[in-house]
């Protein structure tokens, strides 16, 4: 397992791919201003967080109330508790239709859940029907944002990969690479035998399931294969439509600064006999992998998440980046938390330190999450569960030596005697670990010849 | 005074006592104040910050207000101090002392409500918004406002100046090559809008630039205190 240091090197050193994804960014900065107006963001802000704090606190009863409505109106609801459950689940439904094909539309849980690798084990051929996460698919990667998963590429790049794939000769105008996908996706759309989508929002009192994409291609996903799966992460769930109304224009202006998506799709139940189209059969799988774990806890507030991806979009080190550099399904600042939540700390303990504390993140997150305040307090778990003996030491010794006013002064004496060895001109070109690696790229200024606070008392204060 | 200040750049101390005295306040830096704990308490070590920010609730106890060159040690005190000693015995000290403490140039601007500072600085500044100043103590444009007085200071605006130029305290050491990388963006975008001078608020954030501008080029970064300092001709600019 490679570190985020590691990953991160890799992709600085990658041509165009911070560009690419800076220039993303910066649109996507604008169209939210633009989105919002004149809108009382932070007035929205407070009452979206009420509406996630209040859900989240009471999620038991919600989902409850959730999964009778939802079978009330004829789906089959599945309550996971791991991905493994999930997994094994979708996987004899689809089985049990003899599915050999399988459509899905974007869904940052089933990249989770890692739901489309074994179905592939399985046999089945899956299709992703995002445009960005079809691109993601055909070249084997993992998406590297949550609401632009081929965000990384460029528009050649994505030229390339086509003609390699599929064999056809394209320019790098995206409307031609477009209608070619979308002539390689109609045909898949039609020949499914079983669709699977994410849920960005089930509501509570009637069960229903919403479902945003501005492609259109998960009401392909919902209406047009016999079977429909759905699969929702616990957590996002709105009581009614009521709180829906505030949360929906919200995600949608927050993730691509649109009012509202192309297609807002809410489902409720399969077909019913006297409908044309649709299902015969739909079923939902409700994923907690970990996510019922956190409730009594300080990091409960992770579980407000939209999935925007706005915290991604303010980013400063993701834009250099990227998702990929954070090694999981979920990058950026959000991924920051999240993952070494459900993963740990042996695989994960780095990512808290992937941040500046910038709080950018925070001040963007439009259900309130205080993220930076949570990757300190992850930083804080992770250094009493894994941090090595030298780094508890030095930070053990270096409190209790500065912890008055003469340790610090005895401190500052000697380590001044040690730079000699390094300054020049008053400046440290280079220094020994760990500071050699702010000199790798940076010179480093000198202790001063006397402190500030030395010279003030000599000179009895003024 | 903090202690990168004290250690690295005394002449932005200097700076600091030399405007506020300009500015009829009676200043004192007591004897007994080290860290507010701020690199223990942001890689995950609280108690250690406990036990180097206690020292700042001895040296304070007396002062009236608390200012500080530096918009995240300021941040520090004032956001998190009261929650690192809540429950302690300390718990009060804390919360007074939070409560007292500003970054300098909300002092300047807010606190004793100065305008303007006269002088001259013949240069063309952009100016960086440090985070924790930014977005921890929501300060808005009062560094900026303290510069339009300064004749000869054109004031350029950099986009994204609210970008987080990469120093991160304890970030710049465990990932070096990202914190140089945002390093030359931000010195990038100061460059090309024609600034020559960098002023921020914090020492940190501007050793780390400066570091990066010493091997790259581009603007000097440069404290505010110094820069307003030098204008007013509290101390000599140094030779160039």
């Amino acid at each position: 397992m490679s570190t985020f240091r590691e990953r991160a090197r890799t992709l600085l050193a990658t041509p165009g791919l911070g560009s690419a994804i800076g220039h993303a960014m910066d649109v996507r900065a604008e169209t939210r201003q633009h989105a919002f107006g004149d809108a009382d963001f932070e007035a929205l802000r407070q009452t979206a967080r009420a509406i996630r704090a209040h859900t989240i606190a009471s999620l038991p009863e919600y989902l409850e109330r959730f999964a009778d409505a939802a079978e009330a109106s004829g789906a089959r609801v599945f309550f996971a508790s791991t991905a493994g459950e999930a997994v094994a689940h979708i996987g004899r439904i689809v089985r049990e239709h003899g599915g050999r094909l399988v459509v899905k539309s974007k869904s940052m849980v089933t990249e989770e859940i890692e739901l489309t690798a074994a179905l592939e084990r399985d046999g089945a051929e899956v299709v992703e029907t995002d445009l960005g996460e079809h691109i993601v698919q055909i070249a084997q990667e993992r998406p590297s944002h949550i609401t632009v998963p081929a965000v990384h590429k460029t528009r050649a790049q994505v030229r390339e990969l086509f003609e390699r794939v599929y064999g056809a000769r394209l320019s790098d105008d995206p409307a031609q690479i477009t209608r070619f996908a979308r002539d390689v996706l109609r045909d898949r759309f039609l020949n499914a035998d079983v669709g699977i989508t994410g849920v960005n929002f089930g509501v509570a009192s009637t069960g229903s399931l919403v479902i945003v994409t501005n492609e259109g291609n998960g009401r392909m996903c919902t209406s047009l294969p016999p079977v429909h799966i759905a699969v929702m992460g616990m957590e996002r769930l709105v009581p009614t439509f009521r709180e829906l109304s505030v949360l929906l224009p919200l995600l949608t202006a927050s993730a691509t600064g649109q009012r509202i998506t192309s297609y807002v799709n809410v489902v409720n139940g399969p077909r019913r006999t006297d409908e044309p189209d649709g299902p015969e059969e739909l079923h939902i799988v409700v994923v907690d992998n970990g996510r019922s774990a956190l409730l009594p806890t300080e990091y409960r507030p992770v579980l407000n998440c939209i999935r925007c991806g706005a915290c991604q979009n303010v980013c400063p080190v993701f834009r250099h980046v990227g998702g990929h550099a954070y090694g999981s399904v979920y990058g950026g600042p959000i991924g920051a938390v999240l993952t070494p939540l459900m993963e740990g700390f042996t695989r994960a303990g780095d990512l808290p330190h992937a941040s500046t504390l910038c709080a950018a993140c925070s001040d963007a997150c439009p259900v309130g999450i205080p993220l930076h305040d949570l990757l300190i307090g992850l930083r804080r778990d992770a250094a009493a569960e894994r941090a090595s003996r030298a780094e508890r030491v030095g930070f053990a010794l270096w409190g209790r030596v500065w912890g008055s006013a003469p340790g610090y002064r005895a401190s500052v004496r000697l380590a001044r005697a040690g730079q000699r060895l390094f300054a020049r001109g008053g400046r440290l070109g280079r220094a020994p670990f760990p500071l050699s690696r702010w000199t790798a790229g940076r010179d480093l200024p000198a202790l001063a010849k006397r402190p500030f606070r030395d010279t003030w008392r000599r000179a009895g204060g003024a | 005074m903090t202690c990168l200040v004290d250690l690295l750049s005394p002449e932005v101390a200097e700076s600091t006592a030399a405007l506020l005295a300009d500015l009829n306040v009676r200043v004192d830096v007591p004897d007994a104040q080290t860290c507010c704990g701020q690199p223990a308490f942001n890689a995950g070590y609280p108690s250690v910050a406990r036990r180097t920010a206690r020292t700042l609730l001895e040296a304070f106890d007396r002062s009236t207000t608390v200012v500080a060159p530096s918009g995240s040690c300021a941040a520090m005190i004032r956001l998190h101090l009261p929650r690192l000693f809540e429950g302690t015995r300390e718990a009060d000290r804390a919360r007074e002392l939070a409560s007292k403490t500003f970054e300098l140039s909300e002092f300047l601007v807010d606190v004793l409500g100065v305008e303007r500072i006269a002088g001259v600085f013949p240069s063309t500044v952009a100016y960086h918004d440090s985070c924790h100043g930014l977005r921890g103590l929501r300060l808005g444009d009062q560094g900026r406002r303290l510069l339009t007085g300064i004749e000869g200071l054109r004031l350029v605006e950099m986009e994204r100046s609210d970008t987080c130029c990469g120093f991160g305290g304890t970030f710049s050491i465990r990932l070096p090559e990202l914190a140089t990388a945002m390093a030359d963006d931000e010195l990038a975008r100061a460059r090309a809008v024609g600034a020559d001078v960098l002023v921020g608020g914090d020492t940190g954030c501007l050793m780390h630039l400066a570091g990066r501008a010493a091997r790259t080029g581009g603007p000097r970064p440069m404290h505010l205190a110094l820069l307003l300092a030098e204008a007013r001709g509290l101390r000599a600019s140094p030779a160039p």
